[in-house]
């Protein structure tokens, strides 16, 4: 009862870190480069934060049940490469429209995640290695499936889900704000979201409680499969060709953006909302590098840095709480 | 032995948390050799008080003098090495290390190099230790292997290894058989004899009377009154906690036993349950006594399918039915309380309503989608029907205090209109005045023909809330009493085996 306030206190500055980092590497960015706070660059930076922002929506769902997704990357890029086959005969043989193909994609992402899913409900394999070994998977797939080469030629439909614009409004940025949209929806006016809370919380409390604990965590899985797919579409339409060696280090960003957005890594604590924001983090972080002319390379090695801090952040929290 | 001589002396402790002053101006003195009991409801500022003089936390005011010297007592290591050492309730020992490693964890004797351990010193030292206790264990048994009470023996031998002139044993009871408990009442005896000092935080008046030498009541984060405990009777010491009179510890209502709602036959799993049958009535508050790992829980936790049988059957208002899952108990009507409540009972970081609603999530929700209108009003309902004291529905558990915590999950299985209630360890680890609410709330809920099955460890608890009392031995049911017949010599032989008086 006494700690009571100091814990709103410290959750209340757990639910705004975010927002403050966000508002520290824009200013940051904003004396170092003058380029950065234009219109167009902010739309670029919605534009590239986009993808991660699928990923990540989906990995928020594993990790508040205390599990993640290590495979959400490759899973997208494999998605991306499998529809851009459909929609240009590489590899089927038939050629199917462009919608058809990215239903399929989207069963295909989903059924992906729920391979993973019920690898850990029904095989017991912690989440870590059922992902990890899907990661592998999913990429030594793509790979088979491309012979390693990017697959081009894509129909304009498929090219307008990655760079067209509806009223000035980049496209990828509207799937991600409804997909948000969404998710948040699930979570937080569903049962089935208040249940994931449940068992990211406590595993044997939400059993006990008459939760299938089971069928929710398969569902969270499914779901990640299933936003990966989309990510990996979007990915695909702008580049405008399936290309097999992008996504390794997305799943690194995916996770970066959940924690960074105060998903917690012991589950049972996130919002989708906050892990947008934790993938503007990312996102506004990789453009103003890029602007100050900083190499793809150490840019990398930044990008690590800050997961590492965004974890040390989470742990630090999560020990004051308990 | 106690005499005169103060050890610690603890003088105008203040200290507030945000909004709230836990403690007032607090006094108290340790002598050497003393058993000293610390009493008061939950939140009555004992716990402020033991973090203030073992070092987790710093007092805003007042000071600390130990033998008579100033002491400033800045972090758990400091009073460690003044000698003031803690036992926590939640036992603080590594299950996966063994016994000899637990007791000198950062302290391990060095040979040769300076990060090499001398493991054979270590175990001679631990033994040691341990014999000193009297306590029957090779220093090498891993940790995972002993009882909750065999744990504590552990937390008790590291504290004598540092020396500790001051132990604060902050309810060390609570997890503890009747037997247990006499054997560590035992062993604080033959420590006070040592000249050592303790500090013995407990809920059960019964064990301040029957341990302590001196007993300090805290109420409200105020010092009530400190005096020996020949000079106070347990009614005393209730009033001085509480602030008012209780009435009857336990007030029983009389019910009309009606017919048989549940019948448990013949449960077996190996040798944790061995052919427990039994019938429980409508309307009837049957309580299940025996030692801890007697298959209490094991009976429970298999009636509402949380724990696989290998055999056995049950019938609801006599039929047969399966229950192989929480969820098919759940749909005949069937909620468990279960004795961890932080572990296994309440989801901290979520709000009072959706740990009330979580059970009936169908009945507040449409298509999946929940009715938060519908939510508000079962939570509204049952935090006034339990007299929960939050300061809205939409606070989060983790707040609460623990009686309001354990009326939370109560709550949760009543909004179910459960027909079959099993209660495990319900009032465990929870103040006067909530334990006698949730008494007085089992009663009701037997009055409107609910079936209570409950388990408590606390036989005055078992013998005054109970209309029949099952005795369980060794995973078998070892006797039965009706109300009238049953006394605590009874149910205690029959729990450790005696036959004598058994049924």
């Amino acid at each position: 009862m006494t700690d009571a306030r100091a814990t709103n206190r410290l959750d209340v500055l757990r639910r705004s870190t975010v927002f403050l980092i966000l508002f520290a590497v824009a200013i940051v960015f904003s004396l170092l480069s003058p380029r950065f706070i234009s219109l167009s660059n902010l739309s670029n930076i919605l534009l590239q934060t986009s993808i991660v922002a699928l990923l990540a929506i989906g990995q928020t769902m594993t990790m508040l049940t205390a599990g993640i997704d290590l495979s959400v990357g490759t899973v997208g890029v494999f998605c991306g490469a499998i529809a851009a086959g459909l929609a240009t005969g590489y590899g089927f043989g038939v050629t199917l429209g462009t919608y058809p193909a990215f239903l399929l994609t989207m069963l295909l992402g989903a059924a992906l995640g729920g391979i993973s899913g019920l690898l850990i409900v029904r095989g017991n394999l912690p989440p870590f290695v059922a992902t990890l070994s899907m990661m592998a998977i999913a990429r030594g797939l793509t790979l088979v499936f491309t012979q390693g080469r990017p697959v081009a030629g894509l129909p304009e439909s498929f090219i307008f889900w990655g760079s067209g614009t509806v009223l000035g409004i980049p496209v990828p940025v509207i799937v991600v704000v409804v997909v948000t949209a969404l998710v948040y929806l699930l979570l937080t006016r569903t049962s089935f979201g208040l249940y994931i809370y449940a068992v990211g919380g406590n595993k044997e409390m939400a059993r006990l409680s008459g939760i299938s604990v089971r069928s929710v965590e398969l569902g969270a899985y499914v779901i990640s499969g299933l936003t990966a797919a989309i990510g990996g579409l979007i990915l695909t339409g702008r580049l405008a060709s399936a290309q097999p060696n992008v996504g390794v280090d997305l799943n690194l960003d995916a996770i970066a953006a959940a924690v960074l957005g105060g998903t917690s890594l012991f589950g049972g604590t996130g919002s989708v909302l906050r892990t947008i924001v934790g993938a503007l983090i990312m996102g506004t972080l990789a453009n103003g590098l890029n602007l100050m002319g900083v190499p793809s390379y150490p840019q990398l090695v930044i990008k690590g840095a800050v997961f590492i801090l965004a974890v040390m952040l989470d742990i630090l929290t999560s020990r004051k709480r308990s | 032995m106690s005499d005169d001589t103060i050890v610690v002396e603890m003088s105008d402790i203040c200290k507030s948390f945000p909004g709230v002053q836990a403690l007032k101006a607090v006094t108290f003195g340790l002598h050497k050799g003393e058993i000293h009991g610390l009493v008061g409801e939950n939140g009555a500022g004992k716990s402020t008080l033991v973090k203030i003089l073992t070092g987790v936390l710093s007092s805003d005011s007042g000071s600390i003098s130990l033998n008579g010297n100033h002491v400033a007592i800045e972090s758990p290591r400091q009073a460690q090495q003044l000698g003031i050492s803690i036992i926590h309730q939640e036992l603080s020992v590594l299950p996966n290390l063994t016994v000899g490693q637990n007791i000198y964890l950062g302290r391990e004797p060095r040979k040769f190099l300076p990060f090499w351990i001398d493991w054979k010193t270590l175990y001679r030292m631990a033994d040691e230790q341990l014999q000193r206790l009297n306590v029957r264990i090779s220093s090498r048994t891993p940790v995972a292997e002993l009882s909750v009470a065999q744990r504590q023996m552990v937390e008790v031998a590291r504290a004598l290894s540092l020396a500790a002139g001051v132990i604060v044993m902050d309810e060390p009871t609570s997890a503890l058989t009747e037997r247990e408990i006499e054997s560590l009442f035992s062993l604080m005896r033959s420590l006070k004899q040592q000249g050592i000092s303790i500090i013995f935080i407990s809920h059960k008046l019964e064990e301040i009377v029957s341990i302590a030498d001196r007993v300090t009541v805290l109420r409200d984060g105020s010092l009530v009154g400190s005096a020996p405990v020949g000079d106070l009777t347990p009614n005393q010491v209730v009033t001085m906690m509480v602030g008012r009179e209780l009435g009857e510890m336990y007030p029983k209502q009389e019910v009309v036993r009606q017919e048989v709602v549940l019948s448990v036959r013949n449960l077996r799993r190996g040798k944790d349950l061995r052919g427990v049958s039994f019938e429980l009535h409508s309307g009837e508050i049957l309580g299940l006594a025996g030692l801890v790992g007697s298959g209490r829980t094991y009976v429970a936790r298999a009636i509402f399918g949380a724990d696989p049988i290998e055999g056995g059957e049950f019938q609801l208002d006599g039929h047969l039915v399966r229950i192989r899952s929480p969820q098919e108990a759940i749909a005949l009507g069937i909620g468990f309380l279960p004795e961890d409540r932080k572990a296994q009972g309440v989801l901290l970081g979520l709000p009072v309503s959706s740990n009330i609603a979580i059970t009936r999530m169908e009945n507040v929700s449409r298509w999946g989608v929940i009715v938060f209108r519908r939510l508000k009003e079962l939570a509204l309902e049952f935090v006034a029907k339990l007299s929960i004291r939050t300061p809205s529905i939409s606070q989060l558990v983790r707040n609460l205090s623990g009686g309001n915590q354990q009326k939370v999950v109560l709550a949760k299985w009543l909004a179910l209109r459960p027909r079959v209630l099993i209660l495990d360890e319900p009032t465990r680890g929870i103040d006067v005045g909530a334990k006698a609410e949730i008494h007085t709330l089992m009663n009701q809920l037997a009055k409107d023909g609910v079936g209570i099955l409950m388990i408590s460890s606390d036989l005055p608890e078992v013998l005054g809330v109970s209309d029949r009392i099952l005795v369980m031995h060794e995973g078998a049911i070892a006797g039965e009493f009706s109300r009238r017949e049953a006394s605590p010599d009874k149910i205690m032989l029959c729990a450790t085996g005696g036959k004598a008086d058994c049924d």
